[in-house]
């Protein structure tokens, strides 16, 4: 492939699949903590620093 | 004792290594950083044989608890230290190249301490010594407190510690004798990179190694910020630095990406060393740090996770708005421009969830100056990510780049953002490493938060006036076609500026000085005789049950007889 069709290939994958699957991810990520029962889950981790003395 | 020996043949190696490398250097720098790293494989070696514990001195001289504790805490006090020294470096250099363009005469007439060697200096000094030796010193003491596990390969940790002091001290004196690849954040020479290159991975080993022996389960969101810019930026360290050596003896190389390409891989580093250097790293000292000192819980632990994640896919894109109207491809430049508008969602979604963690404990704003040190760095960083975005908008851009605007951009994130977040994150730290009671003074404090902010206010400010003006003035043209103004004559006119600019970074500096005599006071276990922040007015005469007047009963003082 020359130089240019290469960077033509991946500049039209990255406008298409590319972006699609990176919009997919993020999303996933997203909702992830979102999903049922989780609430309980994230209040809990956000109260973990506070469980023990700093340097006991 | 082969262990001695071992340590001690590899400093030798590298000793002679240094000498050889001087020996045969193509130009004098190269010599002069050779023998600097030979001085260090010198002290390392005087340091393996001889059989002083040399731990024991420092943990003297530092006045360091004697009980180690749980969590090995020796690196991050170097690490607080090294932030507060290296602090007092960069601000220093900035001001005096702010009077530098003010007074010209400052240049000295000396090559090493003209603006263009000592500006390096400057943004390097503040960003990576002052700013990294903080997310060195933050994250080894924020990954072991949220994994309650101790430092993985302590050996390791210090050899990051001090590797990354080598590290500052060639790329410093490197600027000062004119070696540079001439990329913004990125000037130290192929050799200096190389040898970064080293420290982060042992430091990526160190960070991983903790969260891997974590003996709870969940990995606290400060770590995925921390992880996710120690990450990032061995990335863009590498793929921005991809240089051929002229000689393996000399300081000068040539970049691989050339032309167009060169430029964009630059400022795809270069973005996002402040995306993931100076956001990530230090939104990771945040969410730890603004919950501890506020005694509550962050606002919303899902939101900091969109925050992670939408910061994680954005930034990387938001490269290209420093290449507006030049030879990148159109569709590249708007490609920056919107990424950089979307950030400003997670980035404002970022600041109003660690705001918002005062929710219901408004008062310590008013009674803690280190919890108002932190709302004005969120505050900061949601308004230069606001300011950020706006001026990556083309039209904007015509307008602002080039100018002092951008400077004044840069400065209110990195002195209000990054420098208010770490003074109170080394506030906070201070007492606790040292085992104190509290500060030596925290009314210092608070003269540190008003000196620093007035200092920015001053910064912020005369950088937009000088900005909008220089734009206005190269745009000018005349009714014969031509532009109106001189380069020197938009200079001239912005002296005023300049000077307002130096003001407000001497205010900044002072109130760092402040934090120095504060820090080295409570490490020395003093404290201020002074009355306390969080008091409470009292009257004792007014502390009594209402005046007898006032009440229908008899009077008061005489007993009322049972009916």
């Amino acid at each position: 492939m020359s130089l240019h069709s290469t960077y033509d290939a991946l500049r039209h994958f990255a406008d298409s699949w590319g972006l699609v699957t990176m919009g997919i991810v993020f999303l996933a990520f997203a909702a992830w903590p979102f999903r049922p029962g989780a609430r309980a889950r994230n209040e809990a981790a956000a109260l973990t620093i506070f469980e023990s003395d700093d340097n006991a | 004792m082969t262990t001695v020996l071992a340590r001690a043949g590899i400093w030798l190696g590298v000793l002679f290594l240094a000498i050889i490398g001087a020996a045969l250097a193509v130009d004098k720098a190269f010599a002069f950083h050779m023998a600097i790293i030979g001085a260090a494989a010198f002290v390392g070696l005087w340091v393996s044989i001889s059989r002083v514990d040399y731990a024991a001195v420092a943990r003297g001289i530092l006045h360091a608890p004697a009980d180690p504790g749980k969590y090995d805490d020796d690196p991050v006090r170097w690490g607080v230290i090294a932030t507060v020294f290296w602090g007092m470096a960069g601000f220093l250099a900035g001001l005096y190249i702010a009077l530098e363009l003010a007074f010209p005469v400052l240049n000295l007439n000396l090559e090493w301490t003209t603006f263009g060697r000592l500006r390096p200096l400057h943004t390097s000094a503040v960003v990576f010594a002052f700013g990294g030796n903080a997310l060195i010193a933050t994250s080894f003491y924020v990954v072991q407190r949220t994994c309650r596990a101790r430092l993985a390969f302590p050996g390791l940790a210090r050899f990051v510690f001090w590797g990354y002091q080598l590290f500052i001290v060639l790329a410093a004196t490197g600027y000062l004798l004119g070696i540079t690849q001439s990329k913004e954040y990125a000037e130290p020479e192929w050799y200096v990179d190389w040898w970064l290159t080293i420290v982060w991975l042992a430091y990526l080993a160190v960070f991983v190694g903790t969260l891997v022996k974590r003996s709870e389960p969940h990995i606290y969101v400060a770590n995925w910020f921390y992880l996710g810019f120690i990450i990032t930026v061995a990335m863009l360290h590498v793929v921005n630095n991809m240089d051929v050596p002229v000689s393996f003896f000399g300081s000068k190389s040539y970049p691989l990406w050339s032309g167009v390409q060169g430029a964009l891989v630059q400022w795809w580093y270069g973005h996002n060393a402040v995306g993931f250097f100076l956001t990530a790293g230090f939104l990771a000292m945040m969410y730890y740090f603004v919950p501890k000192q506020a005694e509550r819980p962050i606002y919303s632990y899902r939101l900091s996770i969109i925050h992670f994640w939408a910061l994680i896919f954005l930034y990387i894109w938001a490269g290209p708005h420093h290449l507006l109207y030049t030879a990148l491809p159109d569709w590249a430049q708007t490609l920056g421009m919107v990424f950089s508008i979307v950030l400003w969602m997670p980035s404002w979604g970022g600041m109003i969830n660690g705001l918002m963690t005062l929710n219901g404990a408004w008062d310590k704003v008013r009674t803690d100056p280190i919890i108002r040190m932190m709302v004005m760095a969120l505050a900061f960083y949601g308004m230069s990510t606001f300011e950020g975005p706006m001026m990556s908008i083309k039209s904007v851009n015509s307008l602002s780049h080039y100018t002092d605007w951008t400077i004044g951009h840069v400065h209110s994130g990195a002195l209000g953002w990054n420098g208010m977040i770490t003074f109170a994150s080394v506030y906070y730290l201070v007492p606790r490493l040292w085992q104190r009671q509290r500060l030596y003074s925290l009314r210092w404090v608070n003269w540190h938060f008003w000196l620093a902010t007035i200092g920015i206010v001053f910064y912020a400010a005369s950088m937009w006036v000088a900005g909008i003006t220089q734009g206005l003035m190269w745009r000018e043209y005349g009714p014969d076609g031509y532009l109106v103004n001189s380069f020197a004559e938009t200079v001239a006119a912005l002296h005023l500026m300049f000077l307002l600019r130096a003001l407000g970074g001497g205010l900044y500096l002072a109130g760092a000085v402040i934090m120095t005599v504060n820090v080295w006071l409570t490490i020395r276990g003093k404290q201020r005789d002074e009355a306390p922040m969080r008091d409470t007015a009292f009257d004792p005469a007014k502390d009594r049950p209402l005046p007898a007047a006032a009440q229908s009963a008899p009077a008061a003082g005489v007993a009322v007889p049972a009916e």
